[in-house]
């Protein structure tokens, strides 16, 4: 029976294989451990070798093609031997459809010592061989820690052993934990990332219940300062110009009856304009990449009676500070009154928290997941300053924090957006045009 | 009533009996005969039984265990007492490659059915020169056997079976267990007319559902009480598991109880390092791998020769609060 070579399993996660270049050419004769092909995983690019020998009567795919997983490559035959009437049918017939799939039974006496040699051989490309069937948790490249008892019990009941929390010593999941869990294995407890340290309680202590939003803080922000690498930078700026540009605007709006501006009105338009300057901030992690948004939808922290909530103003890199003034005061009422619909807090790529009313010089915020980087405003004071003629003035100062996600916002990138925010604040008129 | 006696009267028992059931029988050793043993287990049996049959030999353990082993392959059933198992290195080539091999490399013709006993332990401030357990060495060449009870009824029992063995049996008592009383059946009371427990064959000493204890010799007196303060202080069901005989080994009432508990601990007073738990770890895992709960623990002596100052040799070999500590770590 003719040969079919398959994509074989050249990484633990590597689900199709590209072909780079073919070592062989139909009509070549091939004995064991021939060097094949090269083959591009998700990894790298990795040498593949034969396990049989015979005649390469056809090659199946041309250099750049992607395979996958246990798809016929190359057909091989015997000295002598007739070539499938069909190829592409027998090509079909024989790949196998699942990567960790079993030899199908239907194979002959001769094949089956064949694949024997191939679990025997040691090249330096280990396929996923005939026969090694591996479980799920191992497949996803995770390794789950559970007793071979808790193993065998979990594949008996259909639990998935990635979504346990084990109990046993070193957090191994043992056999209760598999008994306890529901089947399918979604546990209802989702699995705890740290272990909580609870608190003594006296009587005399109050014990307050969580509402539904604090549960949203508390669980948010746990996500966030342990899956997200923070990383922290504090830029001082001068605020002077801003404060005398408002000024200068809404005292002529009180003669017109226009529009009053809030400081924070024209630092969240600085925020915008920066981060569509500099869109590597205006981003999300996404496991194996980083997705990096067209519109800045600016999340603002507002503090509740209850908490604090984070709506957003949407595309805001299109709308004028005018617009932006009447959003914030609108959502901000609104929040106030419990107004706010739940989309409205969705899909927001980079937050700004303003302590400054509160009296804060300066703060480092946490990232609201799965933004990349959140902007927190301090204070505006005065104090003294040594100008550029190397007097010293009455300055006003205030501080710009920005806590970025480390994986996809460096350092330099991050100190980038602020150095722009700081080119805006200081030179607000910049932000009208 | 049950008939309580010590450990080292129902050894003696077993060996009376035997000098009874067969004239060939013979106890040889140093001070075995005059003296009453060095332990006293052999009291009064060279005035009953005479010259003939309880000897005393000279201070030269290569001599007599050869001679004894000479003896057997005649067809003497000599039971040869060392003083202390810790003097088997004297008597090394006599025992392993005289007595263990003959029957292999005779083609089977020529057995050996010696019995070498006497204490083989740690834990008395006699010094390392004095506080060997060799079991896990003898029960490691093929031909030998090993015995190690841990009760004065099982040591009646299995030194019967070791005397009527046909080949060499390495019989380890422990002298801190010589004075133990347990409960042995008189003869009268039992339909056979005697006691006799078979070589190989485990016994479960206390029913558990949680974790297995397995052990031998003193071990398993260690391991009862570490099992009622498991079972009182913590609720834990504990299973103890008495080898009695190293080899031939009874592996599958030990991988009977694991598969029950789903836990295992080997203890012996071993020292660690090639000891009989790491035989039995390894067994376990091997048979068991997809019963297990929890990695396979070990409690075994301190890895050095015997501390000579009693209050520290006294924590070198397991005791029962080490043994709750390793369970407490996988229940």
């Amino acid at each position: 029976m003719p040969t079919l070579i398959k994509m074989p399993k050249l990484s633990d996660t590597m689900t199709e294989g590209t072909l780079v270049k073919w070592h062989v050419k139909e009509g070549d004769t091939i004995t064991m451990g021939k060097l094949l092909a090269d083959v591009e995983t998700d990894k790298a690019t990795m040498e593949m070798e034969a396990f049989d020998g015979g005649i390469v009567h056809k090659l199946l795919v041309t250099p750049g093609g992607k395979v996958t997983l246990g798809a016929g490559m190359l057909l091989l035959l015997a000295p002598g031997e007739e070539p499938p009437a069909d190829i592409a049918a027998f090509a079909a017939a024989n790949s196998d459809a699942a990567p960790a799939k079993e030899e199908p039974a239907k194979k002959t006496g001769a094949a089956k010592a064949a694949s024997q040699e191939k679990r025997s051989f040691t090249g330096t490309l280990p396929p996923m061989g005939p026969g090694q069937k591996k479980r799920a948790p191992a497949d996803s490249g995770v390794r789950v820690k559970a007793s071979p008892l808790a193993r065998k019990i979990a594949e008996e009941k259909g639990v998935d052993l990635t979504k346990l929390q084990g109990t046993g010593p070193g957090g191994r999941i043992v056999r209760d934990d598999v008994e306890n869990a529901p089947v399918g294995g979604s546990s209802s407890a989702p699995a705890k990332a740290v272990q909580t340290i609870r608190p003594v309680a006296g009587p005399e202590d109050e014990r307050i219940p969580l509402t539904g939003m604090r549960n949203i803080i508390a669980e948010r922000l746990l996500a966030s300062k342990t899956q997200i690498p923070h990383f922290y930078l504090q830029m001082e700026v001068d605020a002077g110009p801003l404060m005398d540009f408002r000024s200068h605007i809404n005292a002529s709006a009180e003669k017109t009856g226009g529009n009053k501006y809030t400081v924070n009105d024209f630092l969240l338009k600085a925020v915008v304009r920066a981060a569509a300057t500099v869109p590597a901030v205006n981003a999300s992690f996404d496991g194996d990449a980083i997705v990096q948004f067209k519109h800045v939808n600016l999340s603002v922290a507002i503090a509740v009676p209850e908490g604090l909530v984070t709506p957003v103003i949407r595309a805001a890199e299109t709308k004028t500070l005018l617009e932006i003034s009447q959003s914030v005061k609108d959502l901000a009422g609104r929040a106030k009154n419990k107004k706010l619909s739940p989309d409205e807090f969705a899909g927001g790529t980079i937050t700004v928290s303003n302590l400054g009313a509160y009296g804060i010089d300066q703060f480092s915020a946490i990232i609201n997941p799965p933004q990349a980087a959140i902007i927190a405003i301090g204070s505006i004071r005065k104090a003294p300053v040594v100008n550029d003629k190397g007097v010293i003035v009455v300055g006003q100062r205030m501080w710009i924090g920005l806590s970025g996600d480390h994986r996809v916002v460096d350092g330099a990138v991050a100190a980038t957006f602020l150095a722009e925010m700081r080119k805006l604040v200081e030179n607000p008129a910049l932000m009208l045009v | 009533m049950p008939r309580l006696i010590e450990y080292r009267q129902a050894i003696r028992e077993a060996l009376d009996e035997e000098l009874a059931r067969d004239p060939m029988v013979v106890l040889m050793g140093e001070e075995v005969a005059q003296y009453n043993g060095a332990y006293k287990v052999t009291q009064g049996l060279w005035e009953k039984w005479g010259d003939k049959r309880v000897v005393d030999t000279p201070i030269s353990e290569a001599g007599f265990i050869g001679m004894g082993v000479g003896a057997s392959m005649l067809g003497i059933r000599p039971v040869m007492e060392l003083m202390f198992w810790s003097f088997y290195t004297v008597a090394w080539d006599q025992i392993i490659n005289n007595a263990g091999m003959v029957r292999y490399m005779s083609g089977g013709l020529i057995n050996c059915p010696i019995v070498v006993r006497g204490p083989a332990n740690g834990g008395t401030g006699v010094g390392a020169t004095h506080s060997h357990t060799p079991e896990n060495i003898m029960a490691s060449f093929p031909g030998m056997k090993c015995v190690c009870p841990a009760t004065a009824r099982d040591a009646k029992g299995l030194m019967k079976a070791a005397i009527r063995d046909n080949d060499p049996v390495m019989f380890m008592e422990n002298t801190l267990l010589y004075g133990e009383k347990g409960e042995v059946p008189d003869n009268s009371e039992l339909p056979e007319g005697e006691l006799f427990i078979p070589l190989g064959v485990a016994e479960v000493k206390r029913e558990g559902t949680d974790l297995s204890l397995i052990a031998h010799g003193r071990a398993v007196l260690t391991c009862l009480k570490a099992a009622e303060i498991l079972e009182e202080e913590h609720g834990i069901s504990v299973e103890v598991v008495d080898l009695r005989t190293i080899r031939p080994l009874d592996e599958e009432t030990i991988f009977e109880s694991v598969r029950k508990t789903h836990k295992a601990i080997c203890v012996d007073e071993n020292k660690p390092f090639c000891g009989v738990s790491a035989q039995i770890a390894s067994s376990i895992q091997l048979h068991c791998f997809d019963d297990l709960d929890a990695p396979v623990l070990r409690v075994s002596a301190l890895d050095s020769p015997a501390f000579y100052s009693p209050p520290i040799e006294k924590l070198q070999l397991p005791y029962p609060d080490v043994i709750v500590a390793k369970a407490l770590s996988i229940c």
